[in-house]
């Protein structure tokens, strides 16, 4: 009896190994993952690129104060005013709340936190702003099957100039952020030509 | 343009999986035979003469090449790495969109895609993603584009830029080409070489309609400090000489469910990756709501990547 | 074994022995093999680096070589037909020397792949039950099977028929006959693959032309007897075959033929490109004009056109193809301009500009010149031992020794 079973099994093992393999097998995929699902988080990129040393704005500016609201040219900033470049008879209080220097004002008088600029922009840019939300517009890295970064339009546009020109990485406050140039930039190197390759 | 029904890519149906294990078992019978008569020669590597093809290989003898890529690589550059072999996922068809309106032309997705994919550098300089620069009065026009232009500062005024890479063909005319099949597409649809299989015909360069495969002319030139120790076997590993290689949408990220290299250097977030059938995807979002169109249309090659114009 | 030993001693012999010309025809031969050998140390050493190729002209030089050897060795054997229908006495002979022919020209074939590929010791990937050939899909196993079966079959009948001449018996017409015949169709079917080879690519607008095929018959059947005819005058003097005068003048005659309907095809080409003027017309405005200011091919264009309509008419007027100087002027000519037009004027062109437009400028270097220069010296090398060998054998002076 004994004998039969082990040429059976014998038998049965080498069917096994020869029974045609096919490599490439998906990993076992966990059960939740039979269709890749929405992202659920998604991270912010950077803080917004603020200068250094510029935020909280409440560091110079008192709430309580009153403001003139004048369009005109001010004493301090000059690094936004020169390049104010966004549309026309527009000024720095447009967007900027007057008494609460820390944060942005909607159209409406509502408070928008500078790391939700998006929401200023997105008013008047809203073709902009529903790309935006779904990544058509702008840049994310991460993961194309779950969590993304992305990016505020002003790490890529500067607000106060907003026409592309290029970005870089800073260093801001001990942290890097991607932030607007004022230049277009420099493109990589050209490929080598043809003949330009020898040993 | 329909997203669940895409055309279809070739899997193996039982009659060839069974073909291929008689063959499998013929080739080593006969490599056997002749392998008695050729052990004698010098440098002669037994496990090469009667390797598989790399779709026949079983999970063990797999392990075994992926073992001699990583050992490879550490004689070779004295770096560890991890050479994985990941499969496709179910349910998954890679799609790459790229938006002509917004692409600057600045190259760095040409060098991202170097450093990530082990390119080599000089003599021959292996670029798998080629700009152009092209003329906005002329279009989408080959005959007015510009591959070397090297300008102080991008984008130029009148000028537009044209990234091309592998564009993943439904149909691919490389794989149709190929005599060894050492190319094929996979079934989330990145068509791949494997490296060891390939005999330098260079078929697969005359058929493919986009440039997109490149050669290597001599021992690709890549210092140690700059290897990518995190590959892939069919794609990013270190190549040998005279074989072919190409894109393969970062294979050794897009497996692991990351963007390509490409799409996360891009500054302006011209590029668009993901899977075709998730609703929810940028790349579905951009098939849905943007102006699409295939490079050289006409060839029916069916890329799996598209350009767009998103303003 | 000692009549196998016997047999190899006296193809030693035969080898061995000849008048000055010989020796210093085979000195030179010598010399291009030595040349090429070093040509290919340099390549083997660097990788293709060392030649021009690069990716925007993937194929060149050696590619280009290999489709013109492709037609002489299919035109070789097409004399087969001629022969019979005009009843030249000698057609054996032939036959026996076109296959002699096509023999040597499959193996600088086989050489010219050899040193175009990257991966020369991966060649058995391409075989059955070792490799994984892309069976039926690449035109390139079908091109190695049919090149193989051609090769096969005319070792097949060259040893027949000279093993049978050996042992002094006539070969079995019955077992003869249907194999040189069924050599006809294989022979029309290598050229028409290597056709199908570059026809099938869409990427290539110049190739992806249906006149390409006829048009690969057309101009081997021009170049490959043009071989033959000097062969068969270099046989005449030296081994006493008698191969008429008519013969050979019939030869040149249906060249002629053939030459009018490649340059008719010719026509048809340029028609199509220069009146339709779609984009396609750069690839062949490139060959005949430049593009760019860039014009490296132009004149070899012009050349092979002059070299062509030259021998076209030389051998069309009676009174010129019987003169035996203009004859080997004419074949001369006709080697030549098809040896450019398939050599350089079919690859070159159908990759500048590349896929994405870009036009750039393939010379072959020197290295390339050498290593074909190497191959060249080989393939007449062969042929020249194999003729050596084999007329001796068929007019009956070598033969197996009467000592039984």
């Amino acid at each position: 009896m004994r004998p039969r079973f082990a040429v059976l099994a014998a038998l049965a093992l080498t069917a096994l190994r020869a029974a045609p393999v096919r490599a490439n097998e998906p990993a076992p995929a966990p059960a939740a993952a039979a269709r890749p699902k929405a992202p659920e988080a998604q991270v912010q990129a950077n803080s917004p690129p603020f200068s250094d040393g510029i935020f909280p704005c409440s560091g110079c500016h008192d709430p309580k104060a009153k403001v003139d609201l004048t369009h005109r040219r001010l004493q301090f900033h000059d690094e936004q005013q020169d390049v104010l470049k966004h549309g026309e008879e527009r000024w720095c209080l447009d967007c900027h709340d007057a008494q609460n220097r820390d944060v942005l004002r909607s159209a409406s008088g509502l408070a928008i936190p500078f790391t939700e600029s998006y929401r200023l922009c997105g008013q008047c840019h809203g073709d902009k702003l529903r790309d935006w939300k779904v990544g058509v517009h702008g840049k994310r890295v991460g993961r194309w099957d779950g969590t993304k970064t992305y990016f505020l339009c002003v790490n890529c546009h500067n607000p106060h100039t907003p026409a592309w020109k290029g970005v870089s990485d800073v260093v801001v406050d001990g942290k890097r952020i991607v932030s607007p140039t004022l230049q277009l930039i420099k493109p990589e190197p050209r490929p080598k030509r043809p003949e330009e390759m020898r040993q | 343009m329909s997203a669940t029904s895409s055309l279809p890519v070739l899997p193996p149906t039982p009659d060839e999986i069974e073909d291929a294990g008689r063959r499998a078992f013929l080739r080593t019978a006969v490599a056997g035979g002749a392998l008695a008569g050729l052990s004698g020669c010098a440098g002669f590597s037994m496990d090469e003469f009667l390797r598989k093809h790399f779709k026949e290989l079983g999970p063990d003898e797999l392990k075994k090449v992926l073992a001699k890529v990583e050992k490879t690589n550490k004689e070779t550059w004295g770096k560890d790495t991890r050479v994985s072999a990941t499969g496709p996922r179910e349910g998954v068809e890679f799609g790459y969109g790229l938006d002509i309106s917004r692409c600057i032309g600045c190259r760095r997705c040409v060098y991202a895609c170097v450093k990530e994919n082990n390119q080599s550098r000089q003599a021959p300089q292996i670029h798998w993603i080629t700009v152009l620069e092209m003329e906005k009065d002329h279009g989408v026009d080959l005959a007015h584009a510009e591959v070397y232009y090297d300008p102080a500062t991008v984008p130029q005024p009148g000028k537009f830029y044209f990234p091309v890479q592998c564009q993943q063909c439904r149909n691919p005319p490389c794989v149709k080409a190929c005599p060894t099949q050492a190319t094929w597409k996979e079934k989330d649809g990145i068509v791949v070489v494997d490296y060891d299989w390939c005999i330098g015909c260079r078929c697969c360069m005359s058929a493919c309609p986009y440039g997109a495969r490149h050669f290597n002319f001599a021992t690709p030139t890549l210092p140690a400090e700059e290897l990518n120790p995190d590959q892939h076997y069919l794609g990013n590993r270190p190549r040998p000489k005279g074989v072919v290689e190409k894109c393969t949408f970062c294979i050794q990220r897009a497996r692991e469910g990351r963007y390509t290299a490409c799409v996360e250097v891009c500054p302006v977030g011209a590029r668009k990756f993901g899977n075709l059938l998730d609703p929810e995807s940028e790349i579905r979002k951009v098939m849905e709501t943007k102006r699409v169109f295939v490079f050289k249309e006409d060839l029916a090659t069916h890329p799996q990547f598209y350009y767009f114009y998103a303003t | 074994m000692t009549g196998i030993l016997q047999f190899l001693k006296g193809c030693g012999r035969q080898i061995a022995t000849g008048n000055k010309a010989y020796f210093i025809w085979l000195a030179a031969l010598g010399v291009a093999i030595l040349i090429g050998l070093a040509g290919y140390s340099t390549q083997y050493r660097q990788g293709l680096i060392a030649t021009n190729i690069r990716d925007q002209v993937s194929w060149a030089f050696y590619i280009g070589n290999f489709t013109f050897l492709v037609g002489v060795a299919a035109a070789a054997v097409l004399l087969v037909i001629p022969a019979y229908i005009y009843h030249w006495g000698p057609i054996k002979e032939v036959v026996l020397i076109g296959e002699l022919l096509a023999i040597s020209a499959l193996a600088m074939c086989l050489l010219f792949i050899m040193v175009d590929m990257g991966r020369p010791d991966r060649l058995l990937h391409m075989t059955p039950i070792l490799g994984t050939p892309n069976w039926p899909r690449s035109l390139l196993t079908w091109d190695a099977l049919v090149l193989n079966v051609y090769l096969i079959l005319n070792l097949v009948v060259v040893g027949f028929i000279l093993f049978n001449a050996y042992a002094g018996r006539e070969p079995n017409k019955k077992i003869l006959w249907p194999l040189v015949l069924l050599s006809i169709p294989v022979s029309i079917s290598t050229h028409t693959v290597t056709a199908f080879l570059y026809n099938g690519m869409a990427a290539r607008p110049y190739w992806n032309a249906s006149i390409l095929a006829p048009r690969f018959i057309a101009s081997a059947f021009c170049s490959g007897p043009a071989v033959m005819l000097v062969l068969f005058q270099v046989l005449r003097k030296t081994a006493k075959i008698p191969i008429k005068d008519e013969a050979i003048w019939k030869v040149a005659e249906l060249m002629s033929y053939a030459m009018f309907f490649n340059l008719f095809l010719l026509g048809a080409e340029v028609f199509k490109e220069f009146y339709s003027a779609t984009e396609e017309l750069r690839y062949t405005q490139y060959f005949w004009f430049g593009l760019g200011g860039h014009t490296a091919l132009v004149p070899y264009a012009w050349a092979s056109l002059a070299c062509s309509i030259a021998a076209f008419v030389i051998f069309v007027v009676p009174r010129l193809r019987t003169n035996w100087k203009w004859l080997n002027l004419g074949c001369l000519l006709i080697f030549s301009g098809v040896y450019i037009e398939k050599g350089l004027g079919l690859v070159i062109p159908g990759m500048t500009p590349s896929t994405l437009g870009e036009i750039y400028e393939y010379q072959p270097t020197v290295t390339e010149w050498s290593i074909a220069l190497g191959i060249f010296g080989v393939g007449f090398l062969v042929l020249t031992v194999l003729v050596k060998i084999s007329i001796p054998i068929l007019v009956g002076t070598f033969k197996t020794p009467a000592s039984h």
